[in-house]
């Protein structure tokens, strides 16, 4: 087991070199003129001088793997670029836009845990019955929908026709509150910070702005999620043991929750795996919908404005974070069945 | 192959999938008739009636209105369908050959060749593929061939894996031994005995990346990376009608056809080869039979 973590964790920074490469060969297909527009670091524009100056200093015509190596040596100094769409150095921005993200990742993933978990096995319980077909054609209808138009969809309901909600992180005046003074910001998640700072004000208006946002991952993410609890519900209630229990006059709630429940995890947990690396593409998209200020709808502006440092930075930040979650995965499935052996 | 015709018969799901994908088909193949052409070097371009930055509800003119600056939703949808089909085939077509060259070459080939290929695809997969996708587009600008080259290069690894792993199964099979020491090269082995029977799984594992490639596609589009401005595609209608979510506060479903419309056309796709994939998947996954 220990053999098995130890060799992930050291082929992570193999991976992550590989995608380097990939993203960076990629990147490369640009002509230097424009590759030497990443290296500015500020917003005007740079004049011929300049753009050939910043060619030989970066050494921008020799070889790709010169200049590969150059810019590795960068990266893994910290040293990301200047972002002209954020207006502030890439990791700036990263310390910015990552919080918001993260905070949305979470509060989507819980429910989608929770009540997929509870859904699905409800479903099972009362398999074949009015409950359990419409639990599961609910979540094969929305699974079927693509997230951007359950995204419209939830606007047009709830900020379009009844007003409730609103895209944005938090309102107006809100935003005026978090940049003054009074506001300290220690950790970037807005709903933890407004408790740290006792303003129940922020806090309640940031709990409303990402019920929407969180409400459309949710949907049209939980139903793998669901349907995998059920199936291996069903397949557990039909094991020896489950009638052993049975026969041993165990009520079938308590059977589930103290037997069941263990039992599916390994399943719930690949499936779940499966379901972060669509969430995390999927954020792109959600955040430019609900216009959240997170590294997603960043990205998505550094990419439509040829914002090369940008990009890389985004796109070199969403394949660590898939690889952590990745880590984190095989990680729980040792923990919750000791039995699993890695060779 | 008849068996599996008559399951998917049996199978209310699947039957409503195929029919919902016919419809599609049909639209795609009669486009010309259905909606005509806007302009004759390229139909693909939406036809569009005048600038005005209004959107106009459904009328005879424009059977399902007009988006902003009037481009006709109703040829948009038709074109977008055709569209659709032409990218996702695009895309399976070169997935598929390079998939069936390199899982071929790593299969058949092994060792440091076979470590080297598949640690390239689990760095590919490792990368979102809706991110590497928008880097690809952001990276090679606007275009229908450009979404099909970023699109491809997100989706070949899995055809390659897939092909690797059914070529990995047959080659150690006692026949291929024989033809083997009867001196049969490895072209004659490829085409003779690995195609014809690991190359129905890859047909329909690639029938069913039909409806993630248009969703990949109609996502590009919607965030501004996939087609130019003004062509016929399903994302980047809905990406416009993301202005008219409130078109006035007095009526704010006045201009919602924007929005529901090609919100349809996408759902009902996707839906389609959905039926479809679930039917396979019960056919071919005999451990998630319904109980």
């Amino acid at each position: 087991m220990k053999k098995f973590l130890i060799r992930k964790v050291f082929s992570i920074p193999l991976t992550f070199i590989g995608i380097t490469i990939i993203l960076f060969s990629i990147i490369n297909i640009l002509p230097s003129k424009t590759l030497a527009t990443a290296y500015s670091s500020s917003d005007k524009e740079m004049t011929e001088e300049e753009i050939t100056e910043i060619i030989k200093k970066y050494d921008l015509d020799s070889s790709i793997i010169k200049r590969y190596y150059g810019w590795l040596k960068r990266v893994l100094k910290g040293e990301l670029g200047y972002s002209q769409t954020a207006k502030m150095s890439v990791v700036d921005a990263l310390k910015t836009y990552l919080p918001a993200t993260v905070e949305l990742t979470i509060f989507s993933i819980i429910p989608i845990f929770f009540i997929g978990s509870f859904l699905g096995m409800k479903a099972a319980k009362k398999k074949s019955t009015l409950t359990d077909r419409t639990i599961t054609s609910i979540s094969s209808f929305f699974y079927s929908i693509p997230s951007f138009i359950i995204g419209i969809f939830l606007l047009l309901i709830f900020y379009g026709i009844l007003g409730i909600f609103e895209p944005g992180r938090y309102s107006t005046q809100t935003d005026i509150l978090i940049s003054s003074m009074i506001f300290k910001k220690y950790t970037g998640f807005m709903i933890i910070d407004s408790i740290l700072n006792l303003n129940f004000q922020v806090l309640f208006d940031s709990v409303k702005h990402i019920i929407l946002p969180a409400l459309s991952i949710f949907l049209g993410t939980s139903a793998m999620f669901i349907k995998i609890t059920r199936t291996s519900t069903l397949e557990e209630l039909n094991k020896d043991y489950v009638r052993t229990l049975r026969a041993k006059g165990l009520r079938e709630d308590y059977i589930i929750k103290k037997h069941i429940k263990k039992n599916i995890l390994i399943p719930q947990l690949t499936v779940g795996g499966l379901q972060l690396i669509r969430l995390l593409g999927g954020v792109v998209i959600t955040e430019t919908i609900f216009d959240w200020p997170g590294i997603g709808s960043w990205g998505v502006k550094c990419a439509l404005r040829l914002d090369i440092t940008g990009v890389m930075g985004f796109a070199i930040v969403v394949s660590i974070l898939f690889l952590i979650g990745n880590l984190m995965i095989d990680i729980l499935y040792s923990i919750v069945d000791p039995r699993i052996k890695y060779e | 192959m008849i068996e599996l015709i008559n399951k998917m018969r049996n199978n209310r799901g699947a039957f409503t999938g195929v029919i919902i994908i016919l419809i599609y088909v049909m639209i795609a193949i009669f486009a010309p008739f259905i909606a005509g052409r806007s302009n004759p070097d390229d139909p693909y371009i939406a036809k569009q009636y005048s600038f005005s930055p209004v959107p106009q509800k459904p009328s005879f003119k424009a059977p399902f209105g007009t988006t902003q600056n009037q481009y006709d939703i109703f040829y948009s949808m038709v074109w977008g369908t055709r569209l659709a089909f032409k990218i996702s085939l695009f895309v399976v077509l070169i997935s598929f050959i390079i998939g069936i060259i390199i899982g071929w070459i790593s299969g058949y080939y092994g060792r440091i060749i076979d470590e080297i290929i598949m640690r390239f695809t689990d760095m590919v997969l490792s990368i979102p593929s809706l991110v590497l996708a928008m880097v690809i587009a952001s990276i090679l600008g606007p275009g229908i061939e450009k979404i099909i080259i970023a699109i491809a290069f997100v989706s070949w690894p899995s055809y390659a894996r897939l092909f690797r792993s059914e070529v990995l199964k047959i080659k150690s099979m006692d026949y291929i031994t024989y033809s083997k020491i009867i001196g049969a090269t490895p072209f004659w082995i490829l085409r003779k005995h690995i195609m014809p029977n690991s190359i129905y799984n890859i047909i329909i594992m690639a029938s069913l990346d039909i409806a993630n490639i248009v969703l990949m596609a109609s996502s590009l589009s919607f965030l501004g990376l996939g087609s130019p401005q003004g062509y016929s595609d399903w994302g980047q209608v809905i990406s416009m009608s993301r202005n008219w979510i409130i078109s006035s506060f007095s009526n704010p479903l006045e201009y919602s056809h924007i929005v529901i419309i090609p919100s349809v056309f996408i759902f009902t796709f996707v839906l389609g080869f959905n039926l479809i994939g679930e039917a396979f998947r019960d056919i071919f996954d005999p451990k998630q039979i319904k109980r």
